[in-house]
């Protein structure tokens, strides 16, 4: 019988199922999330209380076997969301525990060369984001902008996001994860809090934002239209770079 | 601020500089300091594409469009009758302050007509990114252009505020800019280049032997050429880039097509295409000269002046060479690998790493991303299937088009087009 171990979608909460499978020797054995999991009559459904103790217990032990970089790679395929990445984290953990020399490397396995191709995705999106972020000016003085990244990568924007912008006030608001990061020039700390309806809406601007926020907007617009030269025209490249799903938040593309 | 007026001035100012290619951020190691506003020491960052796919990643403007030159090729040229404006200093800086602080952009590109002379505009270049370093403590990145005939002692101050320093030479061979820009003279653009050159050598030995050094022009030089206005041959356009590599440690040479913006009668007239597959081509060569292990001279020579428009410059010598191939995927030293058609620098990288844990086969090239189809005429690996018919070059081409699409396939179809037709006849 397959053991299914339902965790609570935090890191943490990961790594504490990985110590499970380890505490009771499961070898038939698969990790997901919650609202994932699907009860199955051929499957056993085992809850995993979240651990600090036993997940740092994982991570640090994974440290004798993988280097820093190998780590930090989990931890962004984590983040993909992606479904059964657990179990693909499982099986690299596994190995890399199980092996004598690092596995790191070894991309002629499906499994290894996949956990590289997801973080090659996660990575792509971080930068988007690092790109596509478009602050508003508030009223109260905090630069404010909204996202729906594809993949949970905010965590990871912080620390350029903070480096850059150590003078001002910022949040940056998952719409799709309804949750932000908040910089109050001293540190930034995760926030969830209830935007209003109409945050986004144009006509609205005003209510919201200062009063040469949208004269800023404009000038950006018409730089963007200006430094288009038309006799180049190739929206394939143009789309490719910028995918339409972004648009919606980037003001030069709602000009 | 009058918003309507800078709105005008810019919309002016960004057109006239949207001809310059460079739009690089990245290179720099300027932190962020005394919690001020701004860091380019990460990677650049592509913040926007206009609709020609073209990277935004700097405010790129002039600060005027008045110029004294006449040069042919150039859309502010001094006979050219256009709308001329000029913004102040300030204004320059509250656009890049603003910009910057909703993550327009990453930072400021400054270039501008000659006004008056070389020195009066590169003080205004200077005036600008000084007030952005000094006054707002900004720490996002400057490139500034370095203006033909500047003196030394200005070139060695914009460097302690610019990123990057960059003169476009923009006409390959002394001949061309004879052609195209009589006023203007070659040693003018090699003379600030030069002495930017001998600066950062110079701080950078300084800084092996003291521990405060101010960073000069961190993220280097570059230049930019125009290709297809004064009629040069691939091979003349990449000796002179490889050229300025060599002499001047640049980090960047742009090549640019030419856009027809004028009706005289030296140049391509306005309406022709713009030489966008010729530009790619020379841009693949540049790669292979900085990246792949390359010089100039296997690529371009007296018996292939130009690049082959059909296929890349790297396939193309791949073919020329036959005699060097198949090589073994799981022996192969990375100079070799690097050769090989279809092989890039991230495949070659995961091939080199992944064959210290097993010899590699066919499925495993294909997983990691090697582009097979192509490179499967040049290698062998662990299997025993692989091309063993003794082929032509022009064999191997004929099957590696066959299978390959190309952006460019419309540019390339030798078929005639019915509506092109009359003007065959007329000509």
């Amino acid at each position: 019988m397959k053991s299914i171990l339902v965790y609570d979608g935090s890191f943490d909460g990961l790594l504490s199922a990985i110590f499970y499978v380890y505490e009771y020797k499961l070898t038939e054995v698969s990790i997901s999330k919650r609202e994932h999991t699907v009860e199955s009559f051929f499957d056993q459904e085992i809850e995993i209380f979240t651990d600090e103790e036993k997940a740092k217990r994982v991570w640090n032990g994974l440290s004798k076997k993988i280097s820093a970089s190998g780590k930090k790679k989990l931890y962004k395929a984590f983040l993909s969301e992606l479904p059964s990445i657990e179990d693909t984290i499982l099986y690299y953990i596994r190995k890399a525990l199980a092996s004598k020399v690092n596995i790191e490397k070894d991309f002629t396995d499906p499994n290894i060369l996949k956990i590289a191709q997801v973080v090659k995705k996660i990575d792509r999106e971080k930068h988007r984001m690092d790109a596509f972020v478009r602050f508003r000016l508030t009223e109260d003085g905090i630069y404010f902008a909204t996202i729906e990244p594809d993949f949970n990568v905010l965590p990871l924007n912080a620390p350029h996001f903070k480096k850059r912008y150590a003078d001002q006030k910022w949040l940056i608001f998952d719409l799709k994860r309804s949750y932000g990061i908040y910089y109050d020039l001293e540190q930034v700390q995760t926030v969830s809090l209830e935007l209003p309806a109409d945050i986004n809406s144009k006509t609205k601007a005003s209510a919201y934002f200062t009063s040469e926020e949208m004269q800023f907007q404009n000038l950006w617009g018409n730089y963007f239209k200006n430094s288009n030269i038309v006799s180049r025209k190739n929206s394939k490249l143009h789309i490719k770079h910028i995918p339409k799903r972004y648009w919606k938040y980037l003001p030069e593309k709602n000009f | 601020m009058d918003f309507d007026r800078i709105n005008e001035k810019l919309s002016i100012l960004a057109d006239a500089a949207k001809y310059d290619v460079s739009c690089s951020s990245s290179g720099s190691k300027r932190q962020n300091k005394n919690k001020g506003l701004g860091d380019s020491s990460g990677m650049g960052i592509c913040h926007s594409y206009t609709e020609d796919g073209r990277c935004v990643s700097l405010l790129k403007i002039l600060l005027t469009n008045h110029c004294i030159f006449d040069c042919a090729y150039c859309v502010t040229r001094k006979s050219n009758d256009i709308k001329r404006a000029a913004f102040k200093v300030q204004e320059v800086v509250d656009l890049t302050i603003n910009f910057y602080r909703r993550n327009y952009i990453e930072g400021l590109f400054l270039s501008s007509g000659i006004f008056k002379n070389a020195d009066y505009t590169m003080e205004r270049l200077i005036a600008v990114a000084k007030k952005l370093r000094e006054e707002e403590n900004f720490n996002g990145y400057i490139h500034l252009k370095s203006i033909p005939g500047a003196s030394d002692e200005l070139m060695r101050e914009a460097g302690l505020y610019a990123d990057r320093l960059s003169v476009n030479i923009e006409i390959p061979t002394e001949k061309g800019l004879k052609l195209l820009a009589p006023e203007k003279d070659r040693k003018d653009f090699i003379k600030p280049m030069q002495m930017v050159k001998n600066e950062i050598i110079q701080y950078k030995n300084e800084k092996k032997l003291l521990k405060k050094v101010p960073i000069y022009a961190p993220a280097g030089q570059s230049t930019q050429m125009i290709v297809g206005a004064g009629g040069e041959s691939d091979a003349e356009i990449m000796y002179t880039s490889a050229y300025f590599y060599k002499s001047f440690n640049l980090k960047r040479v742009y090549y640019s097509g030419y856009v027809p913006i004028s009706y005289d009668t030296r140049l391509p007239s306005i309406g022709s295409a713009v030489p966008i597959l010729r530009e790619n081509r020379l841009y693949q060569t540049d790669w292979l000269l900085r990246f792949y292990g390359f010089d100039v001279r296997e690529l371009l020579n007296n018996d292939f002046p130009n690049l082959e428009s059909d296929i890349d410059p790297k396939l193309s010598w791949a073919l020329r060479n036959l005699d060097q191939f198949p090589i073994d995927i799981n022996k192969a030293d990375q100079r070799m690998l690097l050769r090989v058609p279809g092989l890039g620098l991230k495949s070659v990288n995961k091939i080199i790493q992944a064959r210290r844990y097993r010899k590699l086969n066919w499925d495993n090239l294909k997983a990691i991303g090697a582009a097979v189809n192509r490179a499967k005429y040049f290698i062998t690996c662990d299997s025993r299937l692989f091309e063993s018919k003794d082929r032509t070059a022009a064999q191997v081409k004929g099957l590696i088009l066959g299978t390959a699409t190309s952006k460019f396939k419309k540019d390339l179809s030798t078929q005639l087009n019915l509506f092109d037709a009359p003007n065959i006849l007329s000509a």
